[in-house]
């Protein structure tokens, strides 16, 4: 049974919020490719294999301003592991992305830790809700007790599939971000299963999260209708982390055209929009949080 | 001859218990199996490929229909191989070397099923050599690849190379797709075509293989 949201806000968040917006961090996949992640490998192994690269990239953000950053650990649940051959080292990688993370905030930044869907769909019985609860639940688990202030759900796009990571991150006790992808419809305001941002605030408020959210998809400017959708439908803060425009084939290098500057012009309206969290996601840099972080602190 | 148009109605809203059930009734009725996927389920499933292009259908109604149209074919089957019918064709699917994702495969998977063909599922990580052989072992008239990934898209072209070294490319048409995937790069690596999602997918299947 959960519980629902009750209204009061997680004590974990208190403290972050008594300014906002809360600038967060940006993307890690596609900076990781620009230091040499290559084709088809898993990025959260580098963890393990390249560790001064998370932790440089993680320092990076915190130096251009970021006051929330994530973890390297986005795909790091043991079904999308498996696909890449890394189950068993499913529990070395979640610790090792807290830990790299976490020694880079020169106590300026708070480490909150990814989590991202399994990469299978359950309505196509794929994969079952039992082997979905517990690979997110080992994985929050693991977050948690490697020191992880929080837990951030990022990228779904099926309620189901949250709901099920939610209660395993909520098991926890830390505070919770429940983050989905808005990049389907004629209005590209539905989730890729169709879900509209007033029906994820239902359900995400109902299963107990503390923040909600809306990152990747098709760029800021979508996001700015999307935030105010999301804080209308629910008391609850918002959390906005949007790709750097849509990506663009260049030969056979994938590039996303948009200048921090660009980014960083929609910033007000996001946060006049009612985001009290805002960073960056796919294709963003720490140029585009060290842009955000001077448009925010002008104003 | 009865009005099978609750057959229609199930597959379009996804309901295979119906669907099945009233399959099941209709063949004890000798209904004509190849009129019931002709004029019934087929066209279920080009409604359902319509309202999926046109963002009124999600993933999710996507798939119950498959599920439903899925349904009635396992019953339909066994007669249509009787009356020796055959598939619309038969299709080699999977995602190429080195890419791991599978949605969007299985979405046209699964609706290339609904349309009438017979797929062999290869899955995620197909090196070239396996599609190859699929290809011959299976007698296929399509090849169908997908990539999520830029780094992985190259692995189409290999894949390409490989049926052309096998003596097979002439005998498929080859069709790519997934996010990274245009037209430009299907012609350059010499691909028959390319889709942008599961419907037209079905669309450019039926074209190879001289259907509508």
């Amino acid at each position: 049974m959960t519980a629902g949201s009750t209204g009061i806000m997680h004590q974990g968040l208190r403290h972050i919020l008594s300014s906002t917006p809360v600038l967060c961090d940006g993307a890690w996949g596609t900076e990781l490719q620009a230091v040499g992640l290559g084709a088809g490998e898993c990025p959260d192994s580098w963890n393990l294999f390249h560790p001064e690269h998370v932790k440089r990239l993680a320092a990076r953000y915190v130096e251009a301003g970021s006051r929330i950053i994530l973890t390297n650990t986005f795909r790091a649940n043991r079904i999308a592991l498996q696909s890449y051959g890394l189950a068993d080292q499913t529990t070395i990688i979640n610790r090792a992305g807290v830990i790299l993370s976490r020694a880079a905030t020169q106590n300026l930044a708070t480490v909150f830790a990814s989590m991202g869907p399994t990469g299978k769909l359950l309505m196509a019985g794929d994969v079952t809700e039992d082997e979905v609860r517990l690979a997110f639940t080992e994985q929050a688990e693991t977050l948690a007790s490697a020191g992880a202030s929080g837990i951030v759900l990022e990228t779904f796009s099926d309620v189901a599939e949250l709901t099920i990571a939610l209660s395993a991150a909520r098991a926890t006790g830390l505070p919770v971000v429940a983050s989905m992808v808005y990049d389907s419809g004629k209005e590209r305001d539905r989730t890729m299963m169709g879900t509209t941002p007033e029906e994820a605030a239902r359900a995400i408020e109902q299963a107990g999260a503390d923040v909600i959210g809306a990152n990747c998809g098709t760029g800021i400017e979508a996001y700015i209708p999307v935030c105010t959708r999301l804080r209308r439908a629910t008391a609850l803060p918002v959390w906005i982390k949007p790709n750097a425009g849509l990506p663009e084939m260049t030969g056979d290098r994938i590039v996303y055209r948009q200048t921090p500057e660009e980014f960083a012009r929609h910033a007000l309206a996001l946060r006049d929009a009612g985001a009290s969290f805002i960073g960056g996601c796919c294709g963003t840099t720490p140029e585009f949080i060290r842009e955000l972080h001077a448009v925010l602190a002008d104003d | 001859m009865g009005d099978y148009k609750q057959l229609y109605d199930a597959i379009l809203n996804g309901n295979f218990k119906i669907a099945k059930e009233v399959t099941q009734k209709a063949l004890e009725q000798n209904a004509d199996p190849q009129m019931l996927v002709q004029d019934y389920m087929i066209p279920a499933m080009n409604e359902v490929g319509r309202r999926y292009e046109a963002n009124e259908y999600f993933v999710p109604e996507l798939l119950i229909a498959a599920r439903a149209m899925k349904a009635s074919l396992e019953l339909i089957r066994p007669l249509l191989v009787q009356q020796g019918a055959q598939p619309a064709g038969r299709v080699v699917i999977g995602t190429v070397k080195g890419d791991l994702h599978d949605i969007g495969k299985n979405l046209v998977a699964a609706m290339l099923e609904g349309a009438g063909f017979e797929v062999f599922d290869l899955g995620v990580d197909v090196p070239p050599e396996k599609f190859t052989s699929a290809a011959q072992d299976n007698n296929a008239s399509l090849v169908a690849m997908s990539a999520l990934l830029t780094t992985t898209m190259g692995s189409m072209k290999v894949t390409i190379e490989a049926l052309k070294a096998a003596g097979v490319r002439d005998k498929v048409k080859i069709m790519i797709g997934g996010a990274p995937i245009t037209q430009k790069y299907a012609d350059e690596i010499g691909a028959d075509g390319y889709s942008s999602n599961a419907n037209s997918a079905v669309a450019l299947a039926r074209r190879f293989s001289g259907i509508q």
